[in-house]
């Protein structure tokens, strides 16, 4: 632990713990952390889901409900100041003037019904008492410093009419609304499409100077860490594990957990020279000039109102043992286009799958054609049925596809395929809520190994889950292709996972294919100016880059 | 709290057992749901606890079952060839005599016995003879209430099943098809829950002759809209979620989304209103014999006791004793409605 500056530190934290009472009794969910943070100076916490990092953030200005939470020992002070000691009336007083935050969902942080405007004013009408008029000037004076264009006409704007990157810029405004020393912000740009989570990050960072505040913030991303944050902690499960400034951290981590993070940025797993092993391959799947429009209608005519191209005439190509990785942002349509093709949604043009045309076929008609192409969604949470044991959930498929099987071939099958992907085989009996992530999503890998598809369709498959399992789940996906020779249609946002294990790759915007190729070559030397911005952005390359 | 689990048990119990030990650390709702299966249960068994015939009679060497069989009263040494009625002091004095012996119920009465040998006139005041009093025909209170409570339970039971059915039904199918099927139900169900049930029922007690399965037919005809509205909500709310459609995507057909999928997931809510229906069930039951347009006029029924009090208003044993019976069985059943509600709602530990 390195020595920070006594006087300079605004917030210090000894020796604290969490603990939530349960029905089970009291839970320790922080144990014994300490760390300070000085002025000017941008503090991470970094750990995975459950490692207590939002915890402790939210126990500084107190925000959890105060019949659970029971905070067994230590200290929080703020400027002198122990905040686990003061009464509920000290704490109002701090919240959203000394100490503001910011959450990670602008699209839920946001009051629908009333104006941003109002929201912003807030603030200041309550802990400055200003009057009126100068708050919505201060007001407008804010929306204009976090980059919100025409800060005149959005102040009256009610949140859904704005995106959600100025969405989290109102959030700001909000929380600088009184001059605070010391800003949280909880995940502040995770919910954010890469190239506004950038812009954000970079406000964030010419703000803190501005306004010459410390900045606590909370993040499961070690790169945006690395390149934002000045002193970092590590949590695991409720223990700070190492802390230290950030290069020195980065550089020499000491401790085995933070290695093991650092190490799970993906890679790629794909071999050279194997993409164009693939290039002579069977044509699995083709679509041509796939349309998928959304139209909104109105009045008793239907008249047109809008028209939604969420997939604006595609042509695609997938072979036999290949990847293809689609890359968009979210509203790019990359998953309507994935779900037109299996046809989970109506569309219009061509699709050809194993050199059968698929795409005027009816429901009934196309049940048995499922079996050869499925789906694994991002979030294991909702995709598996809460009530329904994994033997049902994973045998399901066996029953539709597989009638002849009896019970005994039917459970044999279904240990083996859970063993494949990395299960235990005595998992049957149990529920869906008893799993990680990790291992939930596993299982929604067995439901459709099982099948022996020639396709599946990845939609987003390891954005729900921890970077170390992020990685374990693509290994075992990539192990699953060359054992079985199955095409992925890889889906995702994230371009370090699409790096991994696409052999090409598709980026989309508006509904339109921006650029196509060879993932080395899209990599490498992209050609559309948007693919750049992307790469740049998500991989924080350049510095240069302003808000 | 009984037991205290551990927190890897905990993590290990699936969301039903959760939730069961949610309501168990409600102990108002718990409890309530004790006393009134303990209750219901015994009134189950109402005519060993309250009848006008002894369970066992031993009579001059031999046995008699009158509450399974009829004997004439000529049986027992008495004149008639007539039906006993084991109450005539006569008969008691025969039956108990010599060496013979007899197990009367705890209570002497069934629910449509008169007491021809009171000693008050009807309605008479609760004494050693009828615990809870007579009502105005010289029926025994107590007898009606035990017998009335089973009833009244049993209705609302009956009605809320089978409102449960067509609700559940009826919401599935329009929340899965959505689209015109939705639309076209969604205006019949809104046609039909504005017509006047109590007019209908006024109506119907006139043409046929009242009785509890005609008044579950009409009340069933109207009881299920209320769930339907919230399965139809779940299953809105389910049918686009990750897991129907990995259902869907392996090829399951729409009947096995429905009731192997979207079905099992939506019961919350339903579980959640069903105390407070079959509470409703009772009330409305009660309400329409008090009115006189319910059950035919022999059955024990509790809203006829509340009208011979209101008619007879000195006669507080009427009034009163019905009113707590009521009151108890509707607290109990909210108290175990509020503990299902907040056991099942998974924001909750």
């Amino acid at each position: 632990m390195d020595n920070m500056n006594k006087q300079n530190s605004i917030l210090e934290i000894k020796d604290l713990s969490v603990d939530f009472d349960t029905l089970a009794g009291s839970v320790n969910v922080v144990r014994d952390i300490n760390f300070s943070v000085a002025a000017g100076e941008t503090m991470a916490l970094v750990g995975e889901s459950g490692s207590g990092k939002s915890v402790t953030a939210m126990s500084i200005l107190r925000l959890h409900d105060e019949e659970k939470v029971n905070y067994s020992s230590g200290s929080i002070s703020f400027l002198g100041n122990n905040l686990l000691g003061t009464d509920e009336n000290n704490i109002k007083a701090v919240r959203g003037s000394k100490i503001s935050m910011i959450f990670q969902e602008p699209m839920t942080s946001l009051n629908p019904t009333f104006t941003v405007g109002d929201q912003i004013m807030e603030p200041l009408l309550i802990h400055k008492g200003m009057s009126k008029p100068a708050a919505k000037k201060r007001a407008i004076e804010l929306m204009e410093l976090t980059g919100i264009p025409d800060p005149h006409y959005r102040f009256d704007a009610f949140p859904h009419l704005l995106s959600g990157g100025q969405r989290q810029r109102m959030m700001i405004s909000m929380a600088l609304a009184c001059d605070p020393k010391l800003l949280i912000a909880d995940e502040p740009t995770t919910a954010l499409d890469v190239t506004v989570q950038l812009q954000i990050l970079l406000l964030l960072e010419k703000l803190k100077k501005e306004f010459s505040m410390a900045v606590l913030m909370v993040s499961h991303d070690l790169n945006l860490v690395k390149r934002f944050a000045d002193h970092v902690c590590v949590m695991q499960e409720g223990n700070i594990v190492e802390q230290g400034r950030v290069d020195g951290l980065f550089n020499d981590p000491q401790h085995p957990y933070t290695i093991k993070l650092l190490n799970s940025e993906p890679e790629r797993i794909i071999p050279d020279g194997e993409t164009q092993a693939l290039r002579d391959n069977k044509e699995l799947l083709l679509g041509h000039h796939l349309k998928c429009h959304f139209t909104s209608t109105k009045g008793f005519f239907r008249r047109t109102l809008t028209t939604v191209k969420a997939v604006d005439n595609i042509d695609l190509v997938l072979r036999e043992g290949e990847t293809l990785g689609i890359l968009g942002e979210s509203g790019s349509g990359k998953s309507t286009l994935g779900r037109c093709l299996l046809k989970l949604e109506n569309c219009s043009g061509e699709i050809y799958f194993d050199e059968k045309q698929i795409d005027h076929l009816t429901h009934t008609a196309l049940r048995p054609l499922r079996k050869e192409f499925q789906v694994v969604f991002q979030d294991p949470y909702s995709s598996l049925s809460p009530r329904m044991t994994i033997e049902q959930i994973v045998g399901e498929g066996l029953e539709i596809h597989f009638p002849h099987l009896n019970k005994e071939q039917r459970r044999e099958k279904i240990q083996k395929v859970l063993l494949e992907v990395g299960l235990e085989d005595d998992i049957l009996w149990r529920y869906p809520h008893e799993f990680s992530g990790g291992q939930r999503q596993r299982i929604a890998i067995a439901r459709v190994v099982i099948l022996e598809p020639k396709l599946i369709l990845l939609d987003e498959p390891t954005s729900a889950l921890d970077v170390s399992v992020q990685k374990q789940v693509l290994v075992l996906l990539r192990e699953l292709q060359e054992r079985h020779k199955i095409s992925y249609l890889f889906i995702s946002h994230d371009l370090k996972v699409i790096e991994a294990v696409a052999h090409r790759i598709m980026v989309m915007k508006d509904g339109k294919i921006v650029e196509t190729g060879e993932t080395g070559e899209v990599f490498s030397t992209p050609k559309e100016t948007y693919t750049q911005n992307l790469l740049t952005a998500s991989l924080f390359k350049d510095e240069k880059l302003t808000a | 709290m009984t037991t205290q689990p551990s927190i890897e048990q905990l993590l290990n119990l699936s969301p039903l057992q959760r939730a069961w030990m949610r309501f168990k650390n409600n102990r108002r709702g718990y409890y309530s749901l004790w006393i009134f299966i303990v209750i219901f249960g015994v009134s189950l068994f109402a005519e060993l606890i309250s009848n006008d015939k002894p369970l066992i009679i031993q009579y001059e060497q031999q046995y008699y079952f009158p509450l399974w069989n009829d004997y004439p009263e000529t049986t027992f040494g008495a004149d008639f060839v007539s039906m006993t009625d084991y109450n005539d002091p006569y008969i008691r004095e025969k039956i108990l005599a010599n060496g013979n012996w007899a197990i009367y119920p705890i209570n002497n009465y069934r629910y449509d016995s008169i007491n021809y040998f009171a000693e008050l006139p009807n309605p008479a005041r609760p004494s050693a003879q009828n615990f809870l009093g007579t009502d105005d025909r010289g029926r025994d209170v107590l007898a009606r209430l035990i017998y009335g409570f089973r009833l009244s339970v049993l209705f609302a039971l009956v009605l809320t099943a089978i409102g449960l059915v067509i609700g559940i039904i009826i919401g599935s199918i329009q929340g899965y098809f959505v689209g015109k099927v939705d639309l076209v139900t969604q205006r019949v169900i809104e046609i039909w829950s504005s017509m006047p049930e109590l007019y209908l029922l006024i109506i119907f007690a006139s043409i046929f002759k009242p009785s509890i399965g005609l008044l579950i037919i009409l009340l069933s005809m109207f009881g299920w809209m209320g769930l339907s509205d919230y399965v139809r909500a779940e299953f809105l709310r389910g049918r686009n979620l990750d897991y129907v459609q990995a259902a869907r995507s392996i090829g399951v057909s729409n009947v096995g989304i429905m009731f192997k999928h979207l079905l099992p997931n939506s019961m919350v809510p339903v579980l959640t209103f069903l105390p407070f229906r079959i509470s409703g069930a009772i009330l409305a039951l009660t309400s329409l014999d008090y009115l006189g347009l319910g059950v035919p006029p022999s059955t024990p029924s509790l809203g006829e006791l509340l009208s011979q009090g209101k008619d007879n208003i000195y006669a507080w044993w009427l009034s009163m004793t019905t009113f707590s019976v009521l009151v108890g069985t509707l607290v109990l059943l909210i108290f175990i409605g509020e503990a299902l509600r907040e056991a099942l709602d998974t924001r909750r530990g």
